[in-house]
């Protein structure tokens, strides 16, 4: 099923900024030596910055100007001025490379422990969250959220600190210059700010516009390339395309307007202080011809000079907010999963190789005894092994995805070691919800699940999964090999135990087929193999896992009943002794089970044999017989 | 590839080409604002003339006004550009796909189509506009700064004609050697994005056989890569900083010492001196511009190679120049027909079929996985062409019918079948859109889907949802036929459309098919004997040829395969049915 959200615009809004921050600054803690060295190199980087503009102010004030007024000028002076600016930029370009190098660290360091962490904290929540989040959400929490927060700290951060140190520096000159002017100044940039304020307003609206109006366009365009050979087929290509041009059309006057807000604000912004500076030229030359506020022609000079530094780094702030809060509803995202609580498991009962002693007894092994216990651990410190034989019981078991929604009734059943117990139903009867219980991918809401007698709850999960072997109806593969795929089942398994596994599933023969056999490369969730195929492979992995359960869910729906009957006849080989469950749409792959139930509606119907369901006459006999009724 | 892309520019041409007209306009003003401040520094304030001040910043005002008109008209040019641009890519790509044959979607995975018009169009888009003014922008702006400041003072002029090579090729090099890491990083990241997604669809996979440990070290590995590529693809881009520092404060210095010296000496002016330094900022600043418009552009290019690969693509199914538009009749005829998708007869999956059908007959075709069933009946409304001999409709070569009168008057459902997200209504008039409620409901009725869409709790309005997700397996596929239904097929292929209805239901559609729509033909692919059994004739496949034909009675007496398919779903059962 493709993803029908993942183009849907990301939230913008933060809700608990001060959270996020903290929790952003514990990453940063991990680099707190070098973290200061940073800020101590942008403070030397910006005041650098600084001077260059005083520099040029003190230059023509006290040195050029007096200069101008001697018969014999001596550049000693000057000289010296110049030598000391040569120091200062020389600290200054060294604090850009020191504190950009190590900003580069720190930025990509807290960007790859985001990442993993996220993946880590990932691969332990329940099935739950992967039920109630789409691919594309998550997804976009390791594309663009990581992506922006990691220019945030490289980017944004040391320029909002950088620009706050100049616009205090420039202040406080220019506050030293002439208190009037510099009130005129601030005056103009909270205009300035008002403006801009209203312009991003305005752009910020059609950027949502647009962002709503592009997950429209790209959903229907996944929707129709999906489904683009139904469309060749009903000839409906003239229709499609005058609903893609509507939302096409409206994509593009959104996303016109949003960028034409956002490419005029910095031609405003340049322009009004252009029209900034020739006020203060006005103002200030007409105090200082009238002798006000005892300003001089050199303060002027300066103030205008310093009043363009001023409103640089004014604008870029504005420029940096808007990322900022970008990347901390980004941050606030990937914080959101991490904080997702793990997949519960309280379970104590581990899963280990045994042997029997000289005396019968069973012990545990390092050795591959093909021979596994359950080791219980007891409150007072004893240890007790039962043997795993694969019985499995569910006694009294209710379950609902959501509380308010029961998909489960009061489920029985037993299955002795080496029974096939089979599930028919029709769709959405919940026979997939059983295996779900089983493997603990979901937990009960009432009754019990025993397997060999112990509470499943019991049971470490993992010791538990990897006792179950299942094969789902979706296959899923993944980019490698089919070699790699099939090895997936056991990673310690050899290539002779993989092959094997896949002759024992029918795969052998196709397999070999491909271009490079074995060795062939699956990309693409098994794009290149048909669903057939893909689920003979499946088959093979969960063979070569070779587990005392397994569980095929549906396992043979796209593979024709011939090589079904070949498959089974193999698997039954394989499963000999050992618990199989299968649920199957088609008859004929279960009318061999020791015992098959029949589920309607969250609750197990009729149970029993073939032979005895089909004498009962139930709704077994109904759904067998259909098959004749016409004939 | 970029004269491909630029086709579709179109009715966005005269604001593309007013677009760098406007920059061009608004660097000039940016290049002589400077100009005018050094003036009114020079001659007003220095002096204390307050008639020249203001008549300084009157012209002042008038240049800022001017540069803001243009600086805003040129902002909103550029984004109608692009916007425009990027809307004319993604409808070109979409009209085209709806030209494309099966083959030619088959060549394109549905995942790189998707990208292709969305995640590519909006690189170009940003490209674009980019290229609309930055790259515009910053070599007017610099040939603009140069020439004002050799007007200024030409010998001062000469310290940054001597700095802007050092810069070009400091960033030059800086931007070569971080290019290709950055293309490796990307890279990488699609592996790692790979990686994330296959745990997303694959979690149940990953947790059944617990191998959580293991796909998390598969992700740090790749995450590490990326780390290291990354901060060294990062380290050197780097030096941009520092490098742009080094130019500008050497310019400065420069600049100063000998300004000082030359206003001392009498032949400049402290405001002149002024502009020089904006210059020269102006102009490296330009430089530094050009060198990461330059990174971003080639970022794009990929993006632009792979849009230009869709328009380029060639269709290769055509309608003829006279095209037939009638369908007589539901005749098929099949003629030494050979097919490959690799349109490579070494690697035929078709060989040497020949049969005929005459209308209204009923065909069932079975056969194991891959032998080559659906891409037989594919050939009937031409969704492929036959690689070598004949197929024919109504008497007539398929090559020769225009092709929506072929595939209005055959049917086809396919194997993976999609509904729309929108009504039941909605989507069942695909078959035919100006059928009545009444027509809807006869075809539903004739596909046994009327009795559950009844049940709905807004009945024929019931919404599905894309891809149908609301429905079930078995309901769907009964929706998808009486859409084809709707069409009045003379030929109607059903390719394994009713796997997922239970066995009662096949019959009855079976029995709705023979009574209701008698003269048209009807194809039927199955895995299920009982699904085909009572067709007047069976095409039993076998590695992509015909095996044997025959009905149900004369197979089961003489076809290997056939009888062990058959006993394979009957077994057991000899005795109860």
């Amino acid at each position: 099923m493709p993803e029908t959200k993942k183009n849907m615009p990301p939230k913008q809004s933060v809700k608990n900024p001060n959270k996020t921050i903290k929790r952003l600054l514990g990453y940063i803690g991990a680099y707190k030596g070098r973290f200061a060295i940073v800020l101590v190199c942008i403070l030397l980087s910006a005041l650098a910055s600084v001077a260059s503009s005083l520099f040029i102010q003190i230059l023509i004030d006290d040195y050029i100007t007096p200069l101008l007024k001697v018969d014999n000028p001596v550049f000693d002076g000057l000289l010296k001025l110049v030598l000391v600016m040569i120091a200062v930029f020389a600290i200054g370009i060294v604090a850009t490379l020191v504190y950009n190098r190590i900003m580069v660290t720190i930025s990509q360091g807290i960007q790859k422990k985001v990442r993993d962490d996220m993946f880590s904290h990932m691969q332990t929540l329940p099935i739950k969250y992967f039920d109630t989040h789409t691919h594309g959400d998550i997804m976009s929490r390791y594309t663009n959220d990581t992506d922006t927060l990691r220019q945030m700290l490289s980017q944004s951060i040391p320029q909002m600190f950088s620009s706050i140190i100049t616009i205090v520096t420039v202040l406080c000159s220019m506050i030293t210059l002439n208190i009037w002017l510099t009130l005129v100044v601030l005056a103009f940039v909270a205009f300035m700010v008002f403006i801009t304020g209203k312009i991003s307003q305005k752009s910020g609206k059609h950027f949502v516009a647009q962002q709503k109006d592009l997950g429209s366009v790209n959903g229907y365009i996944e929707e129709i390339m999906n489904g683009q050979k139904v469309v060749k087929v009903f000839c409906h290509e003239e229709e499609v395309k005058k609903e893609f041009d509507r939302r096409n059309e409206s994509l593009f006057e959104n996303a016109a307007k949003a960028n034409s807000y956002a490419n005029i604000l910095m031609p405003i912004m340049g322009n009004l202080g252009n029209l900034q500076y020739v006020l203060l030229a006005i103002i200030g030359g007409v105090m200082a011809l009238n002798g006000f506020g005892a300003v001089t022609l050199g303060t002027i000079a300066a103030f205008l000079q310093l009043s363009r530094s001023f409103t640089q780094p004014i604008g870029q702030i504005a420029q940096q907010m808007n990322s900022i809060i970008m990347a901390l509803a980004g941050a606030e995202r990937i914080f959101d999963l991490m904080d997702e609580e793990s997949e519960k498991d309280d379970g104590y009962v581990t899963l280990v190789n045994v042997k029997y002693d000289s005396n019968d007894n069973l012990v545990e092994t390092d050795e591959n005894t093909q021979m596994w216990a359950w080791k219980h651990p007891h409150s007072d410190n004893t240890v007790t092994y039962t043997k795993l034989k694969g019985e499995i019981v569910m006694d009294g078991v209710d379950f609902g995805y959501n509380s308010d929604k029961i998909v489960l009734h009061d489920v029985s059943l037993y299955a002795k070691p080496g029974q096939k117990v089979a599930f028919v139903g029709a769709t959405g009867a919940g026979k997939t919800t059983i295996t779900n219980l089983i493997n603990r991918f979901y937990d009960i809401d009432d009754g019990k699940i025993r397997y060999d007698g112990i509470n499943i709850n019991k049971i470490k999960k993992t010791d538990l999964r990897r006792s179950l072997g299942i094969v789902l109806q979706d296959v899923h593969l993944f980019t490698g090999t089919v070699m790699d795929n099939i090895r997936y089942g056991k990673l310690s398994a050899s290539d002779e135990e993989c092959i094997a596994a896949a002759k024992l599933a029918n795969a052998h023969d196709f397999i070999t087929r491909l271009p490079d056999g074995y060795n062939t490369v699956i990309t693409g969730d098994g794009g290149q193999l048909s669903q057939g195929q893909c689920q003979l492979i499946s088959i093979a992995r969960a063979a070569v896992a070779d587990p005392p359960v397994m569980i095929l869910d549906e396992a043979t729906s796209s593979i024709d009943t011939r090589t079904e009957a070949l498959v089974q006849k193999g698997m039954d080989g394989l499963m000999y002794g050992r618990t199989v469950f299968v649920i199957a749409h088609r008859l004929s792959t279960v009318q061999n089970s020791d015992v098959i139930m029949v589920l309607e509606l969250g609750k197990i119907i009729e149970r029993g044999t073939h032979e005895q369901l089909i004498s009962q006459k139930g709704k077994y006999y109904q759904l067998y017989t259909g098959a004749f009724e016409l004939s | 590839m970029v004269k491909q892309l630029l086709k579709s520019v179109r009715e966005y041409k005269k604001v593309s080409i007013m677009t760098p007209l406007f920059v061009i306009g608004e660097s000039v003003m940016e290049v002589l604002i400077p100009f005018f401040m050094a003036d009114l520094l020079d001659k007003g304030i220095t002096d204390g003339n307050m008639n020249y001040i203001l008549k300084m910043g009157l012209i002042l005002c008038i240049s800022a006004v001017i540069s803001l008109l243009f600086g805003a008209l040129a902002g909103k040019f550029a984004a109608d550009a692009s916007a425009g641009f990027a809307k004319n890519l993604r409808k070109d790509m979409f009209y085209k796909v709806q030209q494309f044959s099966f083959s030619n979607i088959d060549k394109f995975s549905t995942s790189s189509l998707v990208t292709r018009m969305t995640t590519d169009v909006t690189n170009i888009q940003n490209s674009y506009q980019m290229i609309l003014r930055i790259a515009v922008r910053a070599p007017s702006m610099m040939i603009f700064a140069m020439i004002m400041s050799f007007t200024v003072n030409a010998q001062l002029a000469w310290i940054f004609v001597a700095c802007i090579p050092v810069l070009a090729v400091a960033l030059f090099i800086i931007m070569k050697t971080a290019n290709p890491i950055f293309q490796r990083v990307f890279r990488t990241y699609d592996k790692l994005n790979n990686v994330v997604q296959e745990n997303l669809y694959g979690i149940r996979v990953v947790k059944s056989f617990v191998r959580e440990e293991h796909e998390d070290e598969k992700f740090k590995n790749i995450s590490d890569i990326i780390y290291k590529l990354f901060s060294k693809a990062e380290k050197t881009l780097m030096y941009n900083a520092p490098v742009m520092q080094f130019c500008v404060y050497g310019c400065i210095i420069g600049i100063s010492w000998f300004g000082s010296n030359l206003i001392v000496g009498g032949s400049m002016t402290t405001g002149e001196l002024m502009s020089m330094i904006t210059y020269t900022m102006q102009i490296l600043m330009s430089l530094m511009m050009l060198s990461m418009v330059l990174v971003m552009i080639t970022m794009s290019k990929a993006s632009g190679e792979r849009i230009a690969e869709v328009l380029s693509e060639e269709t290769d199914i055509k309608d003829n120049d006279n095209p037939v538009y009638e369908v007589k009749n539901g005749d098929i005829s099949f003629e030494n027909v050979n097919f490959s998708y690799a349109k490579d007869m070494n690697k035929l999956c078709l060989k040497d079929i020949n049969f005929e059908i005459k209308s209204g007959e009923t065909i069932g075709i079975i056969g194991g996985t891959g032998s080559s069933k659906s891409s037989l009946v594919q050939l009937i409304p031409r969704l492929y062409n036959a690689t070598d001999g004949r197929v024919l409709v109504g008497g007539v070569d398929v090559k020769d019918y225009d092709l929506n009168a072929l595939r209005d008057n055959v049917a086809m459902v396919l194997q993976k079948n999609v509904l729309f997200s929108g009504t039941i209504k909605e989507n069942l008039r695909w078959g035919c859109k100006d059928a009545s409620d009444e027509d809807l409901i006869r075809v539903c009725k004739l596909a046994q889907a009327d009795d559950f869409i009844q049940r709905m709790p807004d009945k024929y309005d019931t919404y599905i949802e894309q891809g149908g997700t609301n429905v079930s397996g078995g309901q769907r596929q009964r929706l998808c036929i009486a859409r084809a239904l709707l069409k009045k097929p003379k030929i109607l292929i059903l390719d394994d459309s009713t796997s997922a209805v239970d066995t009662k239901t096949d019959a009855l559609i079976r029995k709705a098919f023979a009574e209701e729509i008698p003269d048209t033909t009807k194809i039927i692919i199955a895995q299920r004997i009982s699904s085909v059994q009572d067709a007047d004739k069976i095409i039993v496949m076998d590695g992509g040829k015909i095996n044997a034909t025959g009905t149900h009675d004369e197979l089961l007496k003489s076809n290997k395969i056939y009888q062990e398919v058959y006993r394979s779903q009957q077994k057991g059962s000899d005795g109860n049915a």
